[in-house]
């Protein structure tokens, strides 16, 4: 069995119809059951629910206390390498264009890894972009073992792998996978992936499991909001990580719910997810799977990511940077970018005072390589 | 009231243990252990960075509170046992709260494991005290793998719905001749005296007094509720057999017969 097997049962679901049968009395229904049925987590998605949005919160966040207490889990993300064997047709990296391609040496890396971890930080995601011949599971390899230096849990997101590749790396003490479908449609996944391993709309829906498979501890997957209808995309997702949850007891599994946003000569989202939606998904989510692990994404605001703090986020990213060897651009000679560092590495510290002043605690060491 | 609790070779003040997960800042988990007066206060050692100048929450942690480092992440007992030595090589003693869960949703404790676990590391010196699902048999074969206390679970972990195990953990106190501390599903103060009355040696803390608006006064309300229920079993209280007892005992006049 594969999470496909569930995506089927839904492919088709008329999600609009449901929609329109939905009534106030089911969600205050919902609102008051201990464990929300799948059909009531898709009614908590509908237009129907903006009114509880109130209540849904009250009950999102009182779940995120009970389970997660005040704190919120703090990592950073490292670039080693942009070269890209594939063709996202809403993605800047995509192979058919021309930008600069980078990939770090292991000393590169290593100061890479000294500079990060001076912040104090102690989880890091290691993303190699998505090409094998470029960065093969040896070079991943490799920066895994510089890292576990530096930091007590190293997490991965790169191209999708076998199960015994993912073993070799979990060995290698690898913990963490962040795989993100992009899109659950698979019709609209077959039109945005055009090129490319990537275009293997079920090898990447198995790679989840099949790291599980082999006892990764923790996997984050995700939907990118705005490739297609966001309800349906949210609600699948939610099955998928309930899905893996039943499964594979004794894992970890959190989500992450980035949004693609338009911007000029890019590909235009097919959908534009509005902050309220966002808000509306995270309910929906924490009170369908009280114990998820909720990721958020630097890219939003501080005001935003500030109102959403209490209302089910686990986990966020601090002094993110996307480039390859953005977090040393400091220690190499072009002072343009020492002022860009210095303010990057500042937004770590930001983020703990940030995180401080509202009553959390940052947490940023929770696991350990064993 | 002398009335210490012994648990390996450490006479142990206070009967209200506290745990370090969930809490809003490092400064209130040293202002809390301060004002509850714990003699033991759990630490998830995946949290502790040994590495750290300014992070290292053991810098919160009074002097006069035992340091017990638990396993939790631990998914198996070879996992818990990695955790456990790791924790003695980077010097945080050797109490090990032996915490295995291997179910995400419910967050059970696996006793099996949890059995395992402890016969190994009983062996290696280890001071263990087992969480564990209330189940009298698992308690014997955890006191015969080397156990120095047990810690069975009231209610799944940060649910705050109390002593819902209660004939459960009251068959284990009649039965086990090592402390019993009641660990996880405690809600309120009223729940922690209710385990004390029932008998219980202790009883461990946590989700309660981190998301408590007031985590402080919380700690408090739990050291007072500790003592009271502590004192109402010592005092003898009523017991509430299923049988009942007449005030004045039915066979008295056999006694009245035997004094002619
Ligand atoms: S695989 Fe990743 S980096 Fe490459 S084009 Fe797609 S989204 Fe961009």
């Amino acid at each position: 069995m594969s999470f496909y097997d569930v995506y089927k049962q839904y492919k088709d679901f008329d999600i609009q119809n449901f929609f329109g049968n939905v009534e106030s009395q089911m969600i205050q229904k919902a609102l008051n059951v201990p464990n929300v049925s799948e059909y009531q987590f898709l009614s908590f998605l509908s237009s129907r629910a903006e009114p509880f949005l109130e209540q849904m919160a009250t009950r999102s966040s009182q779940l995120t206390r009970q389970y997660f207490g005040k704190t919120i889990q703090l990592y950073t993300p490292m670039y080693v390498s942009n070269y890209c064997e594939n063709e996202c047709v809403y993605c800047g990296f995509n192979r058919k264009n021309k930008i600069q391609r980078k990939k770090l040496s292991f000393d590169e890396v290593k100061k890479e890894a000294e500079f990060i971890s001076q912040t104090g930080l102690k989880h890091i995601l290691l993303l190699t972009g998505s090409s094998r011949a470029q960065s093969p599971v040896g070079y991943v390899k490799e920066c895994v073992k510089i890292l576990q230096k530096y930091f007590s849990s190293v997490s991965l997101e790169v191209y999708t792998l076998t199960t015994d590749e993912y073993k070799e790396l979990i060995d290698a003490g690898v913990d963490g996978l962040t795989v993100y479908q992009e899109v659950y449609d698979e019709v609209v996944y077959s039109q945005v992936h055009q090129a490319g391993p990537k275009s293997d709309y079920l090898f990447r829906l198995d790679a989840p499991e099949r790291a599980l498979s082999q006892r990764m501890r923790t996997v984050n997957i995700g939907v990118l909001l705005g490739l297609s209808q966001w309800q349906k995309e949210v609600f699948l997702l939610g099955l998928h990580a309930q899905y893996l949850q039943d499964k594979f007891f004794d894992s970890e599994i959190s989500i992450s719910l980035p949004r693609l946003r338009p911007a000029k000569g890019m590909f235009q989202p097919a959908c534009v997810v509005e902050d309220k939606s966002i808000v509306q998904m995270i309910l929906a989510l924490r009170i369908f799977l009280p114990r998820l692990g909720i990721t958020l994404s630097t890219r939003e605001s501080a005001q935003f990511r500030e109102n959403l703090l209490s209302l089910g986020i686990t986990r966020m990213s601090a002094g993110s940077t996307t480039e390859v060897g953005g977090h040393t651009a400091i220690v190499d000679e072009n002072k343009k970018n020492v002022q860009f560092e210095i303010s990057d590495t500042r937004s770590v510290l930001q983020m703990i005072k940030f995180l401080e002043q509202k009553g959390y605690q940052p947490v940023l060491k929770d696991w350990m390589a064993i | 009231m002398n009335d210490i609790l012994k648990i390996a070779d450490q006479n142990l003040e206070s009967r209200l243990f506290i745990g370090t997960g969930k809490f809003p800042s490092k400064k209130i988990i040293k202002d809390v252990l301060e004002t509850s007066g714990a003699s033991v206060v759990t630490v998830a050692l995946r949290r502790v960075d040994q590495d750290s100048e300014d992070e290292n929450i053991l810098d919160y942690i009074p002097k006069s509170c035992l340091l017990m480092p638990n396993t939790s992440g631990a998914r198996n007992a070879e996992e818990a046992i990695r955790i456990a030595r790791l924790s003695k090589a980077v010097g945080c003693g050797n109490w090990i709260k032996i915490e295995i869960i291997s179910d995400n949703k419910y967050l059970l404790p696996d006793n099996f494991e949890t059995i395992k676990a402890t016969e190994i590391l009983s062996k290696e010196g280890f001071v263990v005290l087992p969480y564990m699902s209330p189940d009298l048999m698992a308690a014997k074969r955890l006191v015969d793998a080397g156990a120095k206390a047990v810690m069975p679970l009231g209610a799944p972990i940060g649910s705050n719905r109390g002593l819902k195990t209660k004939e459960l953990v009251r068959i284990m106190v009649n039965e086990i001749n090592i402390p019993v501390i009641v660990d996880a599903g405690i809600g309120s103060p009223t729940q922690a005296a209710e385990c004390m009355e029932l008998g219980c040696d202790a009883v461990l803390v946590n989700t309660a007094v981190a998301i408590a608006e007031d985590p402080v006064s919380m700690a408090r309300a739990f050291k007072l509720a500790v003592q009271a229920g502590r004192l109402g079993y010592l005092s003898g209280l009523g017991s509430t057999g299923s049988e009942a007892s007449a005030s004045s005992p039915l066979t008295g006049f056999l006694r009245e017969e035997e004094k002619v």
